[in-house]
């Protein structure tokens, strides 16, 4: 549309005007069609869509994988070609997507019916609800009838969590817990010592008299960023061992009752007197960080973040203590989450994806992580017969029993002092949790600042539970 | 027909007149096939979806009990207005926009005058000088958020330390200042590539004339350059405003939504895909769209030069 | 008016005249620069460091540098979603600026009626937050079978980014002299070869720009793309975003895969800029 470059003087009288810089354009332009044709000629080519498919082969199933990026997942992907060589008519397609991104990409694709996603990692919030609406595929049956993929070599809590009615609904491929981290070498330099089973005001007592501002090193790390996952998933296993709850047996919301109140209260406390600068930025990642950096003496959160502490080139490798999750009330409080493979009921391959899932949390695929990879980088936390490993003991002696015996502890039915109708620990199994967690934890951000009071923050909370709980209450009459 | 009455009557764009001769109706027709493509395409992608979310505003949808999907009536709409949710999002909106548009104006400006010059090195300065809007937005929010204001360990604050400044707890004290920071780093390039396109469509002669003339190059900014920029500052600003009211990276990113830096964008995000509610998030759209129109109308014809002088500060 | 004036126009009078005051103002330019630049450059600086370098404080400037981060990055394919991002981009680039450039311009040198009432509308168009229309949008897509498919998002680029388009390109049609217009209509030029042969490469710096911005918006564009797209025509942005691991250490590894996916870009801008240092002073002739 440009034309070629010719003369650019017009005929007639045109004063003052040159067409400098034409040939600029001009050029630009050539390339810019030769671009677009290329590109073009390329997308036709590639079936019209995009580039995504290519290396797609026919007579090969392909299963596409929406997961999460783990380095659990991560070392996946890289074994597939191990799964790929086994069952050479099977191509799996790993779409890895980061937590919140692939939570919204793979409830809207359930929700509405989509069948984009064949394979996907669920957590164990969404497994029993997702099972109970029929999104999933029922596993039972499958996974109970190859004796050697065992599974009742699954810790019960972890079962429970993939469960719905007895029904299983998909497969273990990751499981933490939680539990209290803290430097040896500080505590004997300041000559304290930990208790075997903490309680948590002990752990506020230590904290206070082991921060260090000259050294610029906080008590101890606890999380503060806003979200259900995040402030909450250690605050409500505090909630529960305080003898709080976010709901009582008849779905009336506890938010501002005295267990749960007492227990934020001690929360924000402690992270302002002796927690870290900041707390509202404060997720895993920064705590990992910050307690890698030797700047927090204690550090209370998931069992897998020893991993990450304890790898060569770490600089607090080797100086770590680990000890159960602090208590009040109750006997135990760590948490339990499961990363879980689960296939979508609306998934053509059925057969395909149930073998690529089996492959991925059977035993045989932790040997082959700790062979090739490292015995440290084992998916942890799913198969009891791992802690039983004696190659895996000598991996990950310092945390690997602790893991174990915490796993097997905890209580995902009832995990509290009083009883709870749902199943599950550090949140409520209904779909409005992450909305009530969400804006309950940023009313909670705001008090850290003092900008908001935790009696405040909590009102706003119960108001916003409550609405949640009485949907539930309309639903159980059903 | 002399020039200037041809002009004239192209601007009143009124139907065709007795006098009007052949050239007027064929620019006319001319101008209408040339602006009929663009137009048809905005309403076709535009529109469609707009009504589809005006269909789903009326519909009760959680997707989490897609069960219970029913006819909403104006449930959506009762409940988006009193929520008490909205207003302290627009006012957060307001002022986090407004602040990082009036700054990244400013210093896109002064970026702009001291890029107007020949230097060494000119070519490599500029385009050093737009990266910030060139990077994912995504990964400026994490880079910002972990290397520059983390309060234990990021630049800012070390930096602080070298000048005995105490450390800020940025996303816990001021998670609104951290939005704006990040929005007016990233968007400044874009006010300055359009401010410097205004100054270098300035008449050269002119400037050379005034400078002849013996005024100073403060004057002569003041006086020339400042008024020929209006329109390009307007158009900077119009559309700076309308982009960053859409962002929501660094909120969703850096402070979760706590505090003061809950804007619109996130609010809507949060009903949609953490409350899950299909249709109510559709009616704060809706509510959105009405209001902005609102207040745009009164802003753009009240202000904006394009609406208030005959011919748009072009012609 | 002589050809001497209209080659003198094209280097436009310093500001500032003496030798002192220009290299004062040249030091505090790239102080600022500098200054602005500075978070790109640490990105980049990151992405040669290990993770627990990269997590470390004091900040550390010197330590171990490698590409292994960029080996992680390609060994998880990047190629593939450069490849979508950049035929989506480039397409959708094409189409905005092929419909905004007669539009922009039937809405200030050849102005249609009502042109006002246009410009507002296209505006308004930006005025719907993506979140709240997002689902609808993607149930529409899902019935019509274009889900996972460039083209349905391309399409969805061009509306997003016309209005932008057409406002900037409308600000710089309507800044051509209109002696100039007429001197082409003088000349017997149809108003198409006024619009591409004598308005446009005037404003062709602007063109640049907006060309650019456009660009930007598409390469960079995360939200549409996540929800719209899964296997096939899934681009750099949420390729990117995968990287965001929620119990590892991730800076340096994102900081790699960010530097590749913005060097296009910076090439892209390169271009756009040099366009901009060449003569809008075309238009100075009055």
């Amino acid at each position: 549309m440009f034309g070629n470059r010719r003369s650019t003087r017009a005929p007639g009288s045109r004063p003052g005007f040159r067409r400098v810089g034409m040939r600029q354009p001009g050029r630009h332009r050539a390339a810019l069609v030769a671009g677009v044709g290329a590109a073009s000629l390329m997308l036709t080519v590639s079936g019209c869509a995009g580039f995504g498919n290519l290396g797609n082969q026919p007579g090969v199933t392909t299963i596409t994988l929406a997961s999460v990026n783990n380095p659990q997942m991560q070392d996946l992907a890289t074994l597939l070609p191990e799964f790929e060589k086994a069952h050479p008519d099977i191509k799996v397609n790993v779409i890895m997507m980061e937590e919140n991104d692939l939570r919204n990409a793979t409830t809207k694709d359930v929700a509405t019916r989509g069948g984009q996603y064949d394979v996907m990692t669920v957590g164990a919030y969404e497994v029993p609800m997702w099972g109970r609406n029929g999104w999933l595929t029922d596993l039972t049956a499958k996974a109970k009838a190859d004796p050697s993929y065992d599974v009742n070599d699954f810790f019960k809590p972890v079962q429970q969590s993939v469960s719905y009615d007895n029904r299983i609904y998909a497969a273990p491929f990751y499981g933490e817990s939680s539990f209290l981290m803290y430097r040896k070498d500080l505590f004997q330099k300041a000559g304290l010592t930990m208790p075997a089973h903490p309680t948590w005001q002990q752990v506020a007592q230590l904290a206070a008299k082991l921060k260090d501002p000259s050294q610029d090193r906080a008590g101890i790390c606890l999380r503060g960023k806003p979200g259900w996952g995040e402030q909450f998933a250690p605050l409500t296993t505090v909630v529960n061992t305080f003898g709080g709850q976010w709901y009582n047996m008849s779905w009336d919301a506890q938010v501002n009752k005295p267990g749960f109140s007492n227990a934020v209260n001690f929360y924000v406390n402690t992270i302002k007197q002796s927690g870290e600068r900041d707390p509202a930025s404060f997720g895993f990642t920064e705590c990992l960080n910050l307690f890698q950096q030797g700047r927090a003496a204690m550090w209370y959160d998931a069992t897998s973040a020893a991993g990450t502490l304890e790898t060569k080139g770490s600089p607090v490798a080797g100086k770590v203590g680990y000890v159960s999750a602090p208590v009040v009330k109750t006997k135990e409080s760590g948490w339990l989450w499961t990363w879980n493979l689960a296939i979508n009921s609306l998934s053509k391959h059925q057969q395909a994806d149930w073998e690529f899932v089996k492959w991925a949390t059977s035993k045989q695929y932790e040997e082959l992580v700790g062979q090739r990879l490292g015995w440290a980088r084992v998916p942890p936390g799913t198969r009891q017969s791992l802690y039983a490993n004696p190659q895996y003991q000598q991996a990950s002696s310092a945390f690997a029993g602790l893991t174990a015996q915490t796993l097997r502890s905890v209580d995902p039915t009832h995990p509290g002092v009083d009883p709870q109708p749902w199943t599950g620990i550090q949140f409520v199994g209904i779909p409005e949790f992450q909305d009530v967690g969400n804006q309950t934890s940023q009313q909670i951000a705001n008090t850290f600042s003092g900008g908001e009071s935790v009696a405040d923050a909590l009102d706003k909370g119960q108001r916003i539970a409550q609405i949640a709980g009485d949907t539930q209450k309309r639903e159980a009459g059903k | 027909m002399t020039a200037v009455a041809a002009s004239d009557l192209a601007e009143t764009g009124t139907g065709p007149t007795i006098n009007e001769s052949r050239m007027e109706r064929s620019e006319r027709s001319f101008a209408r096939k040339i602006v009929i493509p663009a137009f048809a395409v905005a309403i076709i992608v535009t529109q469609i979806p707009f009504l589809a979310t005006i269909y789903y505003s009326f519909q009760n949808w959680d997707l989490a009990r897609p069960e219970a999907r029913s006819f909403a009536w104006f449930h959506n709409y009762a409940a988006v207005v009193t929520n008490g949710a909205f207003l302290p999002a627009l006012l957060n909106t307001v002022v986090i926009v407004g602040s990082s548009v009036i700054v990244s104006l400013v210093l896109g400006l002064l970026l702009a005058v001291l890029l107007d010059r020949k230097f060494p090195g000119r070519a490599v300065a500029r385009t050093l000088l737009i990266t910030p809007f060139l990077v994912m937005p995504a990964a400026s929010a994490l880079i910002w958020k972990w290397s520059l204001l983390d309060a234990n360990v990021g630049m800012i604050n070390w930096a602080f330390g070298l000048v005995g400044i105490p450390p800020v707890a940025w996303n816990t004290d001021f998670p609104g200042m951290t939005v704006v920071f990040v929005l007016t780093w990233q968007y400044t390039p874009f006010m300055m590539l359009i401010l410097l396109a205004g100054l270098q469509s300035q008449s050269g002669e002119m400037l050379e004339a005034a400078q002849v003339d013996g005024a100073g190059p403060i004057r002569i900014f003041r006086t020339m350059t400042l008024p020929h920029l209006r329109t390009y500052a307007e158009l900077a600003i119009l559309l700076g405003t309308v982009l960053m009211v859409q962002v929501f990276d660094p909120v969703n990113i850096m402070t979760g939504g706590a505090g003061h830096s809950k804007t619109l964008s996130y609010l809507l995000y949060e009903r949609a895909f953490i409350g899950q509610q299909v249709g109510e998030a559709a009616a704060y759209g809706v509510v959105t769209v009405i209001v902005t129109i609102a207040v745009a109308t009164v802003a753009l014809r009240t202000l904006f030069r394009v609406f208030t002088e005959e011919g748009g500060g072009g012609r | 008016m002589s050809a001497e004036v209209s080659s003198r126009v094209r280097t436009r009078p310093r500001l500032t005249g003496r030798r002192v005051g220009g290299l004062g103002i040249t030091v505090l330019t790239w102080v600022v620069v500098f200054l602005f630049f500075f978070p790109v450059l640490w990105m980049i600086f990151t992405s040669f460091k290990t993770e627990q370098a990269a997590a470390q404080f004091p900040p550390s400037f010197i330590t171990h540098l490698s590409f292994d981060r960029y080996a992680t990055v390609f060994q998880r394919g990047m190629g593939l979603y450069l490849a979508n991002s950049a035929a989506l981009s480039i397409l959708s680039t094409v189409a905005v600026m092929a419909l905004a450039i007669p539009a922009a311009y039937g809405l200030s040198v050849r102005r249609v009626g009502r042109w006002q009432d246009l410009l507002f509308f296209f505006i308004s168009t930006k005025f719907m937050p993506v979140a709240a229309s997002i689902i609808p949008v993607f149930l529409l897509l899902r019935v019509i079978g274009a889900l996972d498919n460039l083209w349905a998002l391309g399409v969805l680029y061009v509306g997003m980014n016309l209005p932008l388009a057409i406002w900037m390109m409308r600000s710089f049609f309507a800044e051509v002299p209109y002696a100039v217009v007429e001197a082409a209509q003088i000349d017997g030029a149809s108003y198409s070869r006024e619009l591409w042969r004598v308005s446009l490469p005037i404003v062709a710096p602007g063109a640049a720009a907006a060309a650019l911005i456009c660009f930007i918006f598409a390469w960079n564009e995360y939200f549409l793309v996540n929800l719209l797209t899964a296997v096939v025509a899934r681009t750099t942005p949420p390729f990117l975003g995968s990287f965001v691991d929620g119990r590892g250490q991730f800076l340096a590894v994102l900081s790699a895969a960010s530097t590749i996916a913005v060097l296009p870009v910076i090439i892209a801008g390169w271009v756009a800029q040099k366009r901009l240092v060449r003569g809008l002073a075309m238009g100075a002739v009055k």
